[in-house]
């Protein structure tokens, strides 16, 4: 499925989103809650690029930065071979309908006040000049495609159950026809039997539209279902980007590690090696100094606290940022994948 | 799920049954389960065709000031007090100068009923207006909320006596003398009650910008304008229309107190406020001349009350239909 396409659709450099903090009696800056900082992309047209990271690691921010829904503090956002991280909001307006978005909770992403056919219908009233018989029609196309009775169309929100509620978000994203979605965990909220179809309904479109996702969740088994290539974020930070295969097979950095082992495995006899980590994510408002990881890391050295480690190439088009890939450390990243400390180790009963 | 054929593509333009009813007929369908909302709401065309047709029917003059006839009880005072003085010319009495207390009624209920709805309606609009601009732009919040905190320290009467004194005689020179007062008690009482309406809607509107549904429709570049009336307004319906209704009523009671203290209409024109007040004197005496004015205005409070709980239902479709 991955694209041929030279150029990527879209290009991410240096992107970062600082949320000013206001603190004192005159409410000053006092700080920033650096919830990006730092952070390069590049999705090829036609590819699906899997975003995972534990809650409050940026993941949505991402998202919602290069769809440009924040001013963005520093960096620069290519879509389509257009720069929009500068553009102000109403200069975006023309590139909106190629770029959308699939919300985490179709419960609050859909207006309880307007209907269906309304809530499908918006882009297409902001963005074509279609008659009332034509738009019509067209959010009834829409509803076929994403699996939804059109009798449904003068239906509220909240006479749906999720998944249709989801598929009713996915028609809107899908109105004006965009070549980028950004899916913002959208099955984070679906019970597990509906999160199958959803998926299925997304990969459907993307073979049938050549659709490009960038898709946003903290569901590893999804992530490896649905992506083509992995990003794994910590703190505002990518701290490895690869190929879906050799990131799930050779995990390179100590915090992917510890995530996919901690994957259910549904053989209990194949239940061996969980990394917990201890402690909780530090605050994006006072980051670590060296690596964001280093509070938590398990092969932590000095190094790590003084110095922020930069993405290296693993394999091909497989990158992780960890100070131990430099083979100047006493473990080597292979030595680190297959060893685990016995005290860190849980058995599965 | 999906059964899309060409047919039906090209059948698009008919609306499938659901759409056929059309979304008001949903809304009064649910308005009409609510029995209270019902009966306030005839209650509410009964009293607002009495005050509007009421002079055709009942054509005595409510300024006709005659002295014989004064003092003059309710006809229905015969059913106790054989000796009373009644008439059935006057149905339900006069006053001290001889004037007819329906007549009055009539009278006092065109006037109540236009500055409550009319002051109410430019209160509505004020308060939500500032209270959506504080509530969705930053920059405007703080200024306008000080703003708004600054007219609801001012202490309300003097503040209501010193524009009246101000600005009653260039409206009444510009605009005639029943015009001009009428204009000046809506504005007046309008500009003095929108506060607490724009607090109530800024609250709500801060809360529901940050609701996914608006960032969606940011995502697809619907600009500000659209959103607020699109997605922000229509889910602020429900404490603008409760409020509205405590603003009715407290709009007819300013302006009754300002009758009170002669800085309303002038003496020769009735208002439901003023029959009240003119009567309070002698109250123990003649208690009917307190009791239907204030029953008029407080059925008609209760009527619009309930007209907007019963408004409320019917417009939140996620209650319709339960």
């Amino acid at each position: 499925m991955t694209g041929g396409a030279s150029a990527p659709l879209v290009a991410v450099r240096g992107l970062k989103m600082h949320f000013p903090i206001y603190g004192g009696l005159l409410r000053r800056r006092v700080g920033a809650v650096k919830a990006v900082d730092g952070i390069d992309l590049e999705i090829m047209a036609g590819e699906t690029l899997g975003l995972v990271g534990e809650s409050g690691c940026g993941k949505s921010t991402v998202g919602r930065a290069i769809l440009r829904l924040y001013d963005i503090t520093e960096g620069s956002i290519r879509i389509g071979g257009t720069e929009i991280g500068a553009l102000s909001q109403a200069a975006l307006r023309p590139h909106r309908p190629q770029m959308q978005m699939v919300f985490q909770d179709p419960q609050a992403s859909l207006n309880p006040r307007m209907t269906v056919a309304a809530i499908i219908g918006e882009p297409l009233s902001e963005h074509t000049t279609l008659s009332a018989g034509d738009r019509t029609a067209r959010v009834h196309e829409l509803m076929d495609a994403v699996g939804l009775n059109r009798a449904f169309a003068g239906r509220y929100p909240h006479e749906f159950s999720g998944g249709q509620r989801q598929r009713i978000g996915i028609a809107r994203a899908l109105a004006l026809n965009p070549r980028f979605i950004v899916c913002d965990e959208p099955i984070a909220a679906l019970d597990v039997s509906i999160q199958a179809q959803v998926v299925n309904l997304l990969e459907e479109l993307q073979d049938r539209l050549g659709l490009t996702y960038l898709f946003i969740s903290h569901d590893l088994s999804m992530v490896r279902h649905i992506a083509d290539r992995v990003a794994v974020m910590y703190l505002g930070r990518i701290v490895e980007i690869g190929p879906r295969d050799a990131l799930y097979d050779t995990p390179a950095h100590p915090y992917t590690q510890a995530l996919l082992s901690a994957v259910p495995e549904p053989d209990p006899d194949q239940r061996d090696g969980r990394i917990v980590l201890t402690g909780d994510v530090p605050s994006p408002a006072k980051p670590p100094a060296g690596c964001a990881f280093v509070t938590r890391c398990r092969h932590a050295f000095d190094r790590c606290r003084s110095e922020k480690p930069v993405l290296q190439a693993v394999a091909g088009g497989h990158m992780a940022a960890c100070h131990l890939l430099d083979g100047t450390s006493p473990t080597t990243a292979g030595a680190t994948a297959a060893s685990g400390a016995p005290s860190s180790i849980q058995q599965g009963a | 799920m999906t059964d899309a054929t060409a047919p039906r593509a090209v059948a698009a333009a008919a609306p499938p049954a659901t759409r056929a009813r059309g979304p008001w007929r949903d809304v009064w369908d649910q308005f009409r389960t609510h029995k209270g909302a019902l009966i306030a709401g005839l209650f509410l065309v009964a009293i607002t065709l009495f005050a509007a047709l009421g002079p055709w029917l009942w054509q005595i003059d409510p300024n006709a000031l005659n002295v014989r006839n004064k003092d003059v009880r309710p006809i229905y005072t015969a059913l106790w007090d054989a000796g009373a003085k009644v008439s059935w010319s006057h149905p339900l009495g006069t006053d001290q100068l001889g004037r007819d207390l329906l007549a009055n009624l009539i009278q006092g209920g065109r006037i109540s009923l236009a500055v409550g709805w009319a002051a109410m309606a430019l209160s509505v609009v004020l308060g939500t207006l500032i209270g959506v601009l504080a509530g969705y732009f930053k920059r405007l919040d703080g200024p306008l909320m000080r703003f708004t905190d600054l007219m609801l320290a001012l202490p309300l009467l003097p503040l209501l006596l010193v524009m009246m004194l101000l600005f009653r005689d260039s409206l009444r020179a510009a605009f005639g003398p029943e015009t001009g007062i009428f204009i000046l008690i809506v504005v007046v009482i309008a500009v003095t009650s929108w506060m607490h309406m724009a607090r109530i809607v800024r609250g709500d509107v801060l809360a529901l910008k940050e609701r996914e549904f608006v960032l969606a429709a940011r995502s697809i570049g619907t600009p500000p304008r659209r959103i607020i009336t699109r997605h922000i307004l229509p889910n602020v319906l429900s404490p603008i229309m409760v409020s509205a209704t405590l603003g009715l009523a407290s709009a007819i009671i300013t302006e009754s107190a300002l009758s009170f203290l002669g800085l309303g209409f002038p003496s020769d024109f009735p208002t439901w406020g003023k029959l009240l007040f003119d009567a309070v004197d002698r109250m123990a005496d003649f208690p009917e001349r307190v009791i239907w004015p204030g029953l008029c205005i407080s059925l008609t409070v209760l009527a619009v009350n309930y007209i907007g709980d019963g408004l409320r239902d019917a417009l939140d479709p996620r209650i319709r239909g339960r």
